[in-house]
């Protein structure tokens, strides 16, 4: 008896609609985010995530109503981020019924926002998401920069020194994604998966480059992450959800199999 | 039947509500689902559930701000002795005081103290995070029917904290997180679930059926 690792599909969601970017370029629109969180549900998975790509500018009510619809019809665990920027952005995701709320270049701009969450609605509710990139050259020790605007925006921060002070701030979970890796398909960038979760106390959600299931076990045993997320791959139909969480568990990671 | 689910300003009440209209539905139970923040509801609720989330001593502050809410959870449960589920930091507040910040007076219905996890194995994290099986200590009418053990079903969880009950009779059923972890207590007609029954899918809704059907 032990705690399960977590596989949990993203949906990055446009005017209330799923894409999936390749490194967050090139949106092909692939579904209603509520049909699809009803497949997931269906499908045994662990937890889902939404991720609201547009927030910052237009149409941003319509990720309210996607989540109101979804918690209609999903008794899974619901994370929501994209454009959280105040504490009401926050209360208004919880009440619609999302669980979890990530944070993301808000957290970079002001890290109090994440502390001051926290305070408000529990560590356990606050996800903080970490977007980097491997900016050490080859032969050097392994360094990862903190990049905000879908990657293309550099912050010089650490990424695990910022992974630690998000903690300290409150944050109860990181999820870590590589730009570098996002959408290649060549798998999680382990290392930097690795160094982080090693570090901090809280649990850490691999993302970013899964193409087939091995990754996904990589991510677990090798990178020390809690949870496992992917878009694609169960997007786009390579693999169920349920043939992911059978493949980890005979590659001997305990896993929810009800 | 009216089931009052309290509303104090915690969190996500929409996918309890919802949880709880399934299982009466799919059980053909009739049951109106009834999502109140007034005392008055709650007095004459035929069961009630609190939710939670968040921190104990923001839960308990925002039970008494909502006025004469604990009066009434003490006249339904306490003289009325109807059913009673709490959920998360609402199974927590069941304790004597809660131990997170601040100390904090709970209800007083499970003697003991809400106090950090601190898991054996310090690979663990805080929180525990997601799905974890159950080992059921003693029968209870909730897990009626419901597969607990190594094999059984799995609970979704998210806490850091745990309720530390003195008398082990009150709690039926313990999570393993290096160490035995409180997952659900119970005295009488009041029961608690550290973990989320309107998320945790199979478990879940057969234990809230089973929470509708109880006659403590």
């Amino acid at each position: 008896m032990t705690l399960k690792a977590r596989v949990i599909p993203c949906l990055d969601v446009k005017d209330g609609r799923v894409v999936k970017g390749v490194s967050f370029v090139n949106l092909v629109d692939a579904g209603d985010p509520v049909e699809s969180a009803k497949a997931y549900d269906a499908a045994g998975a662990d937890e889902l995530c939404f991720l609201d790509i547009t927030a910052s500018s237009d149409n941003r009510d319509t990720i309210f109503d996607v989540v109101a619809r979804t918690a209609e019809h999903c008794f899974m665990p619901l994370t929501v981020g994209g454009g959280v920027r105040a504490i009401a952005d926050i209360r208004k995701l919880l009440l619609a019924g999302a669980d979890k709320v990530s944070i993301n270049s808000a957290a970079v701009k002001d890290p109090d926002f994440v502390a001051e969450a926290a305070d408000k609605f529990g560590n356990q509710c606050i996800v903080v998401s970490i977007d980097s990139k491997k900016v050490s050259k080859e032969g050097e020790e392994d360094r990862w920069e903190i990049f905000t605007h879908g990657g293309r925006q550099a912050t010089g921060i650490d990424a695990v020194a910022f992974a630690e002070k998000m903690v300290e701030r409150g944050a109860g979970e990181l999820l870590l994604t590589s730009m570098d890796r996002d959408g290649q398909k060549g798998g999680y960038d382990i290392a930097l998966t690795r160094t982080i979760a090693d570090r901090v106390p809280v649990p850490v959600i691999a993302s970013g480059g899964v193409g087939n299931l091995d990754h996904l076990v990589e991510g677990i045993r090798d990178g020390h992450a809690t949870a496992v997320l992917a878009a694609s791959i169960f997007h786009f139909g390579t693999y169920t959800v349920g043939e992911a969480k059978r493949y980890m568990a005979d590659h001997g990671i305990a896993m929810r199999l009800d | 039947m009216r089931v009052a689910i309290i509303d104090y300003g915690s969190g996500n009440l929409r996918s309890a509500t919802k949880a709880f209209e399934r299982a009466a539905r799919e059980a053909s139970i009739e049951a109106e689902i009834d999502l109140t923040d007034r005392p008055e509801r709650v007095a004459s609720a035929d069961r009630v559930v609190l939710p939670g989330v968040g921190a104990y001593a923001d839960c308990r502050r925002g039970l008494d701000a909502a006025g004469g809410m604990t009066e009434a959870l003490r006249e339904a449960i306490e003289l009325g002795g109807r059913p009673f589920l709490g959920i998360c930091v609402g199974m927590q507040l069941m304790s004597s005081r809660g131990l997170e910040k601040t100390v904090t007076a709970g209800l007083d219905w499970i003697p003991g103290d809400v106090v950090p996890m601190q898991p054996g194995d310090p690979a663990l994290k805080i929180p525990q995070i997601g799905w974890n099986t159950l080992t059921l200590h003693r029968e209870h009418p909730l897990f009626s029917g419901i597969p607990t053990g190594d094999g059984g079903l799995h609970a979704y969880f998210v806490h850091s904290y745990h309720l530390q009950a003195e008398n082990p009779d009150d709690v039926v059923a313990t999570v393993d997180y290096g160490g035995p972890t409180t997952a659900f207590v119970a005295r009488d007609n009041k029961a608690g679930a550290q973990f989320h029954p309107e998320k945790s899918q199979m478990l879940g809704l057969a234990l809230i059926t089973n929470f509708l059907r109880w006659k403590p």
